[in-house]
C-alpha cells in the first residue's frame, strides 16, 4: 500500500506526483532512448511512424477525450499538417524544425476557422460534420494541382540540420520524433491542469453547469479545436518526413477512423491512452502479418483478416473495457496500490442519480 | 437594506404556455429569500432566467443595481451569482478537487497560450485559486473527498460538493435549487446549518427553491409562494403556509 503525504499545493501540479511515477517513467524513457541499440531498422522505422501517429492522436485525445466532442475528420488536418510541411520545405528555404511549428499553427487557423461553424453541431450531427471534412479534403488535394501535385502527389524534402540529412527510417530521425513527442506530452499536460484544460472538461461532463460556474461553452470548444488541429497538425507535418512522399489517398476517412480507434482502444480521457493506442494500431497490422504464417491457409489466407481483427478489438474494447489500455493498467495499478482492499466494484459506475434531461 | 437582486415584472412564455407570469420580488442583503409552491409551480424557471438560461418574455432582473438581463449566461458567475442544480450537475468524471477548481473558472485571468507553458504567472494563479478552494473545503468539511472521483461519491457528498462548487465562485447571491431534496433528516440539519452560516459568516445573500417547509421555517427570513407561475403570497414563513391561497394551492380547494 502507499501513502502519499500532501504538505505543498505544488505537489498536485506536479507531472509526477510521487517517486513512483519517476521510477516507471523515467524506467520508460531510459528504455526508449535506448531503442536503437536493442531494436533493428525496421522496428524503430516503425517507432518513429508510431509517434507521429502518437502526436496526432494526443490532438484528437484533447478533443474527444477530455472536451467530449467527436471528430471524424482529423485525418484532413493530419493531411492539412503533412501538405503544408512539404509546401513549406518546398517553397521556402527553412529549416524543417522552423517549418513544423508553422504548419501546426497553420493546421490549427484552418482548424479554428472550420470550428466556428462545425461546433454549432452536437453528438452525431458533429461527426457527420466532420467526416465531410475528410472526403472533402481528399478531393482537394486531388484537385488542387498547383500545390499539392493531385494524383502525382508531392515529393517533401529530406529533413535537415547543419548540413545533417536525417534518414526518416533510422534512429537519428527517431530522435526528432521522439523529441516532438515529449514536448508534445508536456503542452498538453500543461493545459489540462490549468483553467482551460479545466473547462474542457467541465463541458464534457456538464454543458449546464460549465456555463454556470462561467465557463464560455464555444469559446472552449473551438479553443479546443484549435489546439487539437494544430497538434494534429504538427503529427502529419512529422509524418511527411516519414513518408517522404506524399499523395492525396494517405488521408483519408479510414485514417480518421484508425484515429479514433487508436484513442478509444488506448483510453479516452488520458494522455497515455493515445500513445498506447498509436503503438497497438502501428504495430498490429505487423503482428497480424507474422501470425499469418503461423495461421493454415484458410484462414490466413482470408481477404480482409485485418480490418476484422480491428474491428473486433474496437467493439471487444468497446464491451468489455471501455476505459482502454491505459483504464486496464490504472486498474492493475490500483490493485497493488491500496492492496489487500481492492473491489471488483471499485471501478464499476454508479447509476447517475436523477440526472436531469430538462436542460440539454 | 439595500437590494441585491430585484426582478421586476418576470414573465416567460414557451408557446401557449405562461410558465413564470409577472413575477416581481427583491432579495435583500445578508437574507435567505425562499420560493415554495407545488410541482410546476415555476420556481426552477425562474432560477433559469436568473441565471440566464432562459430569456425572459417580459420583465428585467437586476443585481446591484446592475441590469442583468441581457448578459450571457457564461458571464452572469463572475458578477458574483452562483448556483446549485436541483438534479445535481458534477463533473462526473472529475475529482472534487476539479470540480471546485472549475468554480474558480470565473476569476481566471490567464490565456491559453500561458497556459500551455504553463509560465509562472500560471502557476501563482493556480496556488491562489487553490488556497481559495482549501478554504472552502474546510468550510463545508470535505477534506475526506478531496482527491476522489465524483462518480464514486454517494449522493449527499455530492449535493456538498455541488455547494462547495458555488462557494468557490465567492458569490454575492447563491442560488440554491432544492438544498435538501433527497437527503436524510440529519444531511437536512446540516444544511440549514451551513445556510445560516453562509448567511451569517461569509455575508451572502440566498435564494432557495425548497418543498422541506421545516428547513424553510427554519432559515428562511421570508418567503414567496407560488401557483401555476403566479405570486400567491409573500411574507414570513407562518404568514405564508397560513394563507388561504397557499393552503388551497398544495391542498385543492
Amino acid at each position: 500500500m502507499r501513502f502519499v503525504f500532501k504538505t505543498d499545493y505544488d505537489q498536485d501540479l506536479r507531472f509526477f506526483k510521487h517517486e513512483g511515477y519517476w521510477r516507471s517513467y523515467g524506467f520508460l524513457f531510459i528504455a526508449a532512448v535506448t531503442a536503437p541499440l536493442y531494436l533493428g531498422d525496421f522496428e524503430i522505422s516503425e517507432l518513429t511512424q508510431a509517434i507521429s501517429f502518437a502526436i496526432a492522436g494526443l490532438g484528437l485525445m484533447l478533443l474527444v477525450g477530455f472536451t467530449g466532442q467527436v471528430s471524424l475528420g482529423h485525418a484532413a488536418f493530419f493531411g492539412i499538417g503533412a501538405y503544408a510541411q512539404a509546401w513549406l520545405l518546398a517553397s521556402l528555404d527553412i529549416s524543417f524544425l522552423v517549418a513544423m511549428p508553422i504548419a501546426a499553427v497553420f493546421t490549427g487557423i484552418v482548424g479554428l476557422l472550420l470550428a466556428i461553424p462545425l461546433l454549432r453541431m452536437t453528438g452525431i450531427y458533429l461527426a457527420i460534420g466532420t467526416l465531410a471534412l475528410s472526403i472533402v479534403l481528399e478531393q482537394i488535394l486531388k484537385s488542387w494541382k498547383t500545390v499539392t501535385g493531385g494524383f502525382d502527389g508531392k515529393a517533401v524534402d529530406p529533413a535537415s540540420l547543419f548540413g545533417h540529412e536525417f534518414n526518416p527510417d533510422s534512429w537519428d530521425f527517431y530522435y526528432v520524433a521522439l523529441a516532438i513527442l515529449i514536448l508534445v506530452l508536456a503542452l498538453c499536460a500543461n493545459l489540462l491542469r490549468s483553467p482551460t484544460g479545466r473547462a474542457m472538461v467541465a463541458v464534457r461532463d456538464s454543458e449546464v453547469s460549465a456555463r454556470s460556474m462561467g465557463v464560455n461553452i464555444a469559446r472552449t470548444k473551438i479553443a479546443a479545436f484549435g489546439i487539437s488541429t494544430a497538434i494534429t497538425g504538427l503529427g502529419g507535418a512529422l509524418f511527411a518526413h516519414k513518408l517522404q512522399y506524399l499523395a492525396p489517398d494517405g488521408f483519408n476517412l479510414i485514417i480518421s477512423i484508425t484515429f479514433l480507434l487508436m484513442i478509444v482502444v488506448g483510453g479516452l480521457g488520458s494522455l497515455q491512452g493515445a500513445i498506447l493506442g498509436a503503438l497497438v494500431v502501428i504495430l498490429l497490422p505487423q503482428a497480424i502479418t507474422i501470425a499469418k504464417d503461423y495461421l493454415p491457409p484458410s484462414i490466413g489466407h482470408q481477404p480482409g483478416l485485418e480490418p476484422g481483427i480491428f474491428g473486433l478489438i474496437l467493439i471487444s474494447f468497446i464491451l468489455f473495457e471501455p476505459m482502454g489500455i491505459y483504464g486496464r493498467w490504472r486498474k492493475i495499478k490500483l490493485f497493488f496500490d491500496i492492496f489487500p482492499i481492492y473491489r471488483k466494484a471499485t471501478f464499476k459506475r454508479q447509476k447517475a442519480y436523477l440526472k436531469t434531461e430538462r436542460m440539454r | 437594506m439595500t437590494a441585491v437582486l430585484s426582478a421586476d415584472n418576470l414573465t416567460i412564455r414557451f408557446g401557449g404556455l405562461t410558465a413564470v407570469d409577472s413575477v416581481s420580488f427583491e432579495v435583500r442583503e445578508r437574507e435567505v429569500y425562499t420560493i415554495v409552491g407545488p410541482n410546476g409551480a415555476g420556481k426552477t424557471t425562474i432560477f433559469n432566467l436568473i441565471s440566464r438560461i432562459y430569456d425572459p418574455t417580459e420583465g428585467r432582473i437586476r443585481f446591484c443595481g446592475e441590469d442583468i438581463t441581457d448578459m450571457p449566461a457564461h458571464r452572469i458567475a463572475g458578477i458574483g451569482i452562483a448556483r446549485t442544480f436541483q438534479n445535481i450537475e458534477l463533473f462526473e468524471h472529475a475529482t472534487v478537487l476539479h470540480n471546485l477548481l472549475v468554480g474558480r473558472h470565473c476569476k481566471s485571468r490567464t490565456n491559453v497560450f500561458e497556459e500551455l507553458a504553463f509560465l509562472p504567472r500560471v502557476r501563482r494563479a493556480e496556488h491562489v485559486h487553490r488556497e481559495k478552494v482549501e478554504e472552502v473545503i474546510d468550510f463545508l468539511d470535505l477534506q475526506p473527498y478531496r482527491d476522489q472521483y465524483i462518480a464514486n461519491l454517494p449522493y449527499g457528498v455530492r449535493k456538498v460538493v455541488e455547494l462547495a462548487r458555488a462557494l468557490c465562485i465567492e458569490p454575492k447571491l447563491l442560488l440554491l435549487d432544492e438544498p435538501a431534496s433527497g437527503l436524510s433528516v440529519e444531511e437536512t440539519e446540516n444544511v440549514a446549518f451551513w445556510i445560516d452560516d453562509i448567511k451569517n459568516d461569509l455575508g451572502v445573500a440566498i435564494l432557495m427553491v425548497e418543498h422541506d417547509m421545516s428547513l424553510v421555517t427554519e432559515v428562511s427570513d421570508r418567503v414567496l409562494a407560488m401557483n401555476d407561475g403566479r405570486t400567491i403570497a409573500e411574507g414570513t414563513s407562518d404568514e405564508v403556509q397560513n394563507h388561504p391561497e397557499v393552503v388551497r394551492a398544495y391542498l385543492g380547494a
